[in-house]
């Protein structure tokens, strides 16, 4: 018997369409699998049970021939998607024992259509950082370390158990969600595909806020087909959000045809950043070579605001933050401060929030609460609303030319040691997501894709980042750089 | 621009969160260096540009203004920390 947990999506959806195998054999195998990664933190919750019992479901569709792509597979479901009586706490103190008793529009469509729920995924609490060291169940573990190392990296964050459930096996693939980067930025430190989707793609609703203009759930997958598969799978427009777009969904895997003969893809110059590693650059020429060598016509382009998105954000997605999080205040749910003797309920408000929230949640809901203040919001938070403006126009103006994509890195380097950026400014923190800020900023696509290994022998990636509504054309773009890169190595088991 | 204790007193009020004071100086010191750092905005040219509050194409839709749910009191309140005759118990608001 092969590894089942090892299977793609797309290779279990066949195998359990033929009847080689059911969803409870390969349910049984993620859930070994879980239970011996321990090491890595992925899971913060697991729900072996419900595992069993949902695949059972999805035997029975299976075998009454109802099989939709996602049936019987099993999945990990990041901690800030509500899932019904399932602990979902955002990996936040403030949530302790939550149990919501409705389930995210994103989960309740995959478990339509019979996929399996092993557990629920680490995270940085409110997905706010990007490294997973801000979560309440402590960092979760990349399953990949340096050549002749045993030191613990960062699998990245927002979305870091995310990256490395599926990094490691210990699911076919995983949800996440991405603000500034939080599913693209892990992906691309643990060598797998990670997609944000168009602004408007997914539902919202029952994924706690964090910034919501930007919010976007998407897929963490092994391959770029997956990830096509997976997206199909949660896209569609939903009344119980009213951002969602009321378009028709295309089908994104057939969409991957291999072909881009004659495709633009434009490499902006201001991605080149001073003191960039050579490694990165290097990566970058090989995509750009690739893409080349598959017929696409390779264009430099301009995105001149490109600087100031990482400022923009830093205003924009606290001042959000600041008012989504108002709603933790220890009366509907979650933890409530233990009051002294004469202390009334502002106390309350003011002593949950500080023993609910970690330091970094506290930092932006401050920062969002001054620049929303009188006095200061024209010269801040209007401001960053303006500069967004300008930030989307230079996309838009890109794309009017006929570009179809942009190539950049996905990151500024490869995944980090846990604990090295503790002493840190939580600037330097930030900068994690100055290639993939500007995507959300802008309500596009974006796709990082596994395109090489540093010379430590991490995973390095590329972002490919699409055009609005275009996801299919991005992932075909992206199988290509797939192909070519040919990334198929795994982190040597060590946990 | 330098944030003062005072506005870091501020800050955290406004977002109601309990900050101890031997702990306002740092605070203040974190934030001037995250502000200072969105100041870069500054240098863009904004004159005349619409700012952006929704990426999205279509305009936001609207619904009937019905009562489209309810009756749902235990679970709404299934999670409170305190509750009581289904109603959200809180420590004395008046006087």
């Amino acid at each position: 018997m092969i590894d089942l947990f090892k299977l793609t999506i797309a290779a279990a959806r066949d195998k359990l369409r033929n009847k080689e195998i059911t969803a409870a054999e390969l349910t049984e195998s993620c859930i070994g699998a879980v239970k011996a990664s321990d090491a890595l933190n992925a899971y913060c919750v697991k729900t072996p049970e419900l595992a069993r019992e949902q695949a059972n479901k999805a035997d029975s569709m299976l075998a009454k021939g109802n099989s939709p792509d996602m049936c019987g597979i099993p999945l990990g479901i990041k901690d800030l998607f509500c899932t019904k009586n399932v602990n979902s706490q955002a990996a936040s103190k403030i949530l302790t024992d939550f149990k919501p008793e409705y389930e995210s529009t994103v989960t309740a469509r995959l478990w339509e259509q019979g996929a399996v729920m092993l557990g629920k995924l680490n995270m940085d609490e409110f997905a706010m950082g990007s490294s997973n060291e801000t979560s309440i169940y402590g960092a979760a573990v990349n399953p990949w370390r340096r050549n002749g190392s045993d030191k613990k990296l960062t699998a990245g964050g927002s979305s870091g158990g995310s990256a490395s459930a599926v990094a490691a096996d210990l699911c076919l693939a995983a949800t996440g969600t991405d603000t500034g980067g939080s599913i693209r930025q892990p992906a691309a430190f643990t060598g797998i595909v990670g997609v944000k989707p168009t602004y408007g793609r997914v539902s919202r609703w029952g994924i706690i806020a964090f910034a919501s203009s930007l919010d976007q759930a998407g897929p963490m997958t092994k391959t770029v087909r997956d990830s096509a598969i997976f997206l199909n799978a949660i896209s569609g427009h939903d009344n119980k959000d009213s951002t969602s777009a009321p378009f028709t969904v295309p089908n994104f895997e057939t969409a991957i045809t291999g072909d881009i003969k004659g495709k633009k893809i434009g490499i902006p110059k201001e991605y080149r950043l001073d003191g960039m590693p050579d490694e990165i650059e290097k990566l970058w020429k090989d995509g750009t070579d690739m893409l080349r060598d598959a017929g696409a016509e390779i264009v430099d382009v301009s995105l001149p605001h490109t600087k100031y998105a990482l400022p923009a954000y830093y205003v924009l997605a606290p001042a959000e933050a600041s008012s989504n999080l108002a709603r933790y205040d220890g009366v509907r749910y979650g933890h409530r401060a233990t009051l002294k003797s004469g202390e009334g309920i502002d106390d309350m408000y003011a002593r949950t929030r500080a023993e609910g929230f970690g330091d970094e949640v506290k930092r932006r809901v401050m920062v969002g609460a001054y620049v929303l203040s009188a006095g200061f919001y024209d010269a801040y938070y209007r401001r960053a609303q303006r500069v967004r403006t300008l930030i989307k126009k230079d996309f838009d103006d890109v794309y009017s030319t006929g570009v179809d994509a942009i190539l950049t890195p996905a990151t500024p380097s490869a995944a980090f040691g846990l604990g090295e950026m503790k002493n840190e400014d939580p600037i330097k923190m930030y900068l994690n997501d100055v290639f993939t800020v500007t995507v959300n900023l802008a309500g596009l696509p974006g796709v990082s894709v596994p395109v090489g290994l540093s010379a430590e022998g991490l995973p390095l990636g590329l972002q490919l980042i699409g055009r609005p509504w275009e996801e299919g054309e991005m992932l075909n773009i992206a199988s290509v750089l797939e192909s070519c890169a040919n990334f198929k190595t795994k982190a040597d088991k060590w946990w | 621009m330098s944030i003062d204790k005072e506005t870091a007193r501020r800050a955290a009020h406004l977002a109601r969160i309990a900050v101890p004071e031997e702990e306002l100086e740092n605070l203040a010191q974190e934030l001037s260096g995250i502000l200072g750092f969105m100041e870069q905005l500054l240098e863009v040219d904004v004159e005349g540009v619409e700012p952006l509050t929704s990426v999205s194409p279509m305009s936001l839709p609207r619904r009937a203004d019905v009562v489209s749910d309810g009756d749902q009191i235990e679970k709404i309140l299934k999670n409170a920390p305190d509750s009581r005759e289904g109603f959200f118990a809180v420590p004395k608001v008046m006087e």
